[in-house]
């Protein structure tokens, strides 16, 4: 098979994850769906950074588990370095995982107290690769070094470090065995602010370095605009926008992201703007609304919104937008 | 004078430690500020500074008996509330100092309804027929912009979302018109849109109340669009403090600078953050000097030896560093 120059390395194709709402313990009678990810299409090339943002239960997670294949989706493909995942089995599922890792939001949570750090860094090679001992050992000490962690802290447990060493264990762990993509859930909003500079700064170091991509899921829009090239901005399970991130921060189209952009806090008190300011919450996902998700809380929703589904149109060669005003 | 009388809280020289077995942890050491009628004062600082500690020590909340409050003055209109006994105490806490905390989650009763809580808080001011107290408590839900009070009163909390319980926290602390607020990060918890709702809606209250409010958050935005000045803590201390314009354009303490520019900015694309290296130091062993020389670009050895005294710059602006001592 000839992997053409230009296939991404994730293609998401039209990918749905509903989540089945039952009633009653015995007959479990379906009462409704829960459209966690609806219909959502983007790629990932090699060593970029795509960023993804929402409010809670905008379905970022559950994407993010998607790619994992920690959930199986209802519909839609997932389709990385040209194969899709959904058909791996046996030796070629751990390949995809040594592949594709992941770090998450709460280093305090995310690392086992009982084990050495040698141990959970090593733990995805001695899982998914037959290395032998002391490539492990070598290869361990060497990741250590490059998260800035001194490779004699191998033997220690976790609560002997901070929170921004316990996050740079988390990215070595992720790192170990060389993957192409590494997912990144909040990787910074669980630290101290002196530190999440540290972090994110070694991240995108680790990127230029070793030509790795990430899928970044933040809900600080600051964030993401210093550490992704390109960003979608999801509502409701549905992605309402993306694009080039300058463009799209430059130049936010959909009604949702503008608001997202004026309810983001300032970096200078002169620099406050609130020109959109939601009412309301989000909607729960079990019924969202008809047509437009966000028609219920839009301020320039139209009598079409409410009855149609907008399409996703391409405005620019690298940025979209799911909205009648365009 | 005038300015004199404005004046609803002041501290001067607050000291909290902790008694351990291990030693003694000054989690705030030293720390004075005021805050005037229908103001806003940002408390900024990383976990483990003492921002925290400092707003139980202003409720005498510290956690007994390993914690004390060994030195200062709590000036409340002039009243010193280190002074008072637990039993005036309890009818200060909630009626003329209140405060919000970070998780509504956790600071509301799962097993009340909300109605019963809010009666429970305002019982502490009136004492009615029941009947006017149901009122009182539709009130206070209608005051935080919850839609249909008459129906959300008999809700519990599992039932309301976490911006809705957040409201529902601020009715409470409200709802005796207390003379200060005290919010502990009380949008961590919360998404960006509702966040700004919840920041809007205490303005407005304010703005209506001539209440003051002392904002406690690790986050410069928050700072940039709620406060009017602005304090800096770096373990256990209040190493500037400011106006809040002052404090963004002309940071003078270099922790205060390093912190600005280690957030990144919405407004800008920066290809690379300023970070400031190692961690914060344990309060139980604090270095002699400055506590931020081991971390500071700038430091010299006068900063490892000796605690920098306080320097005015401008207008009611000051900053612990001896880089504003002429000899420098």
């Amino acid at each position: 098979m000839v992997i053409q120059a230009s296939e991404p390395l994730v293609r998401v194709d039209n990918l749905k994850k509903y989540f089945r709402v039952t009633k009653g313990l015995v007959l479990m009678k379906t009462v409704g769906y829960v459209q966690a990810v609806d219909d959502i299409s983007f790629t990932i090339e090699e060593g970029e950074t795509f960023g993804l943002v929402g409010e809670s239960g905008c379905g970022k997670t559950t994407t993010s588990k998607l790619l994992l294949r920690i959930e199986t989706p209802t519909d839609g493909q997932i389709r990385v370095d040209g194969e899709d995942i959904q058909a791996f089995k046996g030796e070629n599922l751990k390949e995809y995982r040594t592949k594709v890792g992941a770090v998450f939001q709460d280093p305090w949570s995310s690392l086992s107290p009982r084990m050495r750090v040698r141990d959970i860094v090593a733990e995805p090679l001695v899982v998914n690769r037959n290395m032998s001992r002391a490539d492990v050992q070598s290869r361990v000490a060497e990741v250590l070094e490059q998260v800035g962690l001194h490779s004699q802290q191998a033997d220690n447990y976790p609560h002997e470090f901070s929170g921004g060493q316990r996050q740079r264990i988390a990215v070595a762990s992720a790192l170990a065995p060389q993957p192409k993509l590494i997912i990144l859930d909040e990787p910074v909003s669980a630290l101290d602010v002196s530190i999440r500079a540290q972090v994110m700064n070694l991240l995108k170091e680790l990127q230029q370095q070793y030509n790795v991509a990430f899928l970044l899921i933040a809900h600080n829009l600051a964030t993401v605009r210093y550490m992704a090239h390109r960003t979608a901005v999801m509502y409701l399970g549905e992605i309402v926008e993306q694009g080039e991130t300058e463009s799209l921060f430059k130049d936010p189209l959909h009604p949702y992201t503008k608001a997202l952009f004026s309810a983001a806090l300032p970096s200078h008190p002169d620099l406050i703007r609130e020109d959109i300011v939601l009412a309301g919450e989000v909607p729960s996902p079990l019924n969202p609304p008809s047509g437009c998700r966000f028609h219920t809380r839009c301020p320039f929703a139209m009598e079409k919104c409410s009855t149609e589904v907008p399409e996703y149109k391409q405005v620019d060669s690298d940025h979209g937008v799911s909205c009648f005003l365009y | 004078m005038e300015a004199e009388t404005d004046v609803v809280l002041e501290v001067n020289d607050l000291q909290t430690h902790f008694f351990t077995r291990l030693g003694i942890v000054k989690a705030v050491d030293g720390v004075s500020f005021n805050v005037r009628k229908g103001e806003t004062l940002g408390i900024v600082g990383e976990s483990g500074c003492g921002k925290t500690m400092t707003a139980r020590s202003l409720l005498r909340l510290v956690p007994k008996p390993s914690g004390r409050i060994v030195n200062g003055q709590i000036l409340l209109k002039g009243e010193d509330l280190l002074q008072k006994s637990e039993k005036e105490m309890r009818s200060i806490r909630g009626r003329r100092i209140s405060m919000i905390m970070q998780d509504p989650q956790t600071s509301l009763n799962p097993l009340f309804t909300i109605g019963n809580q809010l009666r429970e808080a305002l019982g502490q001011e009136y004492k009615e027929t029941s009947k006017n107290m149901a009122q009182r408590a539709i009130d206070a839900l209608q005051s935080v912009n919850v839609a249909a009070p008459e129906r959300r009163i008999h809700d519990y909390p599992f039932q309301m979302s976490g911006g809705m319980k957040q409201r529902v926290v601020g009715a409470i602390a409200m709802s005796c018109e207390p003379d200060i607020l005290i919010a502990d990060e009380p949008t961590t918890a919360l998404d960006v849109t509702i966040q700004l709702q919840y920041l809007r809606l205490l303005k407005e209250i304010q703005a209506n109340t001539g209440l003051a409010i002392i904002f406690i958050t690790h986050d410069f935005g928050v700072v940039a669009r709620m406060c009017d000045r602005v304090a800096v803590m770096y373990a256990g201390r209040i190493v500037e403090q400011g106006p809040v314009r002052e404090i963004f354009d002309h940071p003078s303490h270099p922790y205060t600078e390093a912190l600005i520019a280690s957030v990144p900015k919405l407004e800008e694309q920066v290809d690379w953050l300023y970070s400031i290296e190692g961690q914060p130091p344990l309060l139980m062993n604090l270095p002699e000097g400055c506590r931020f020389a081991p971390r500071c670009p700038a430091a010299r050895d006068r900063c490892t030896a000796e605690y920098p005294s306080t320097y005015s710059i401008g207008d009611s602006h000051t900053a612990d560093c001896w880089r504003m001592d002429p000899a420098w």
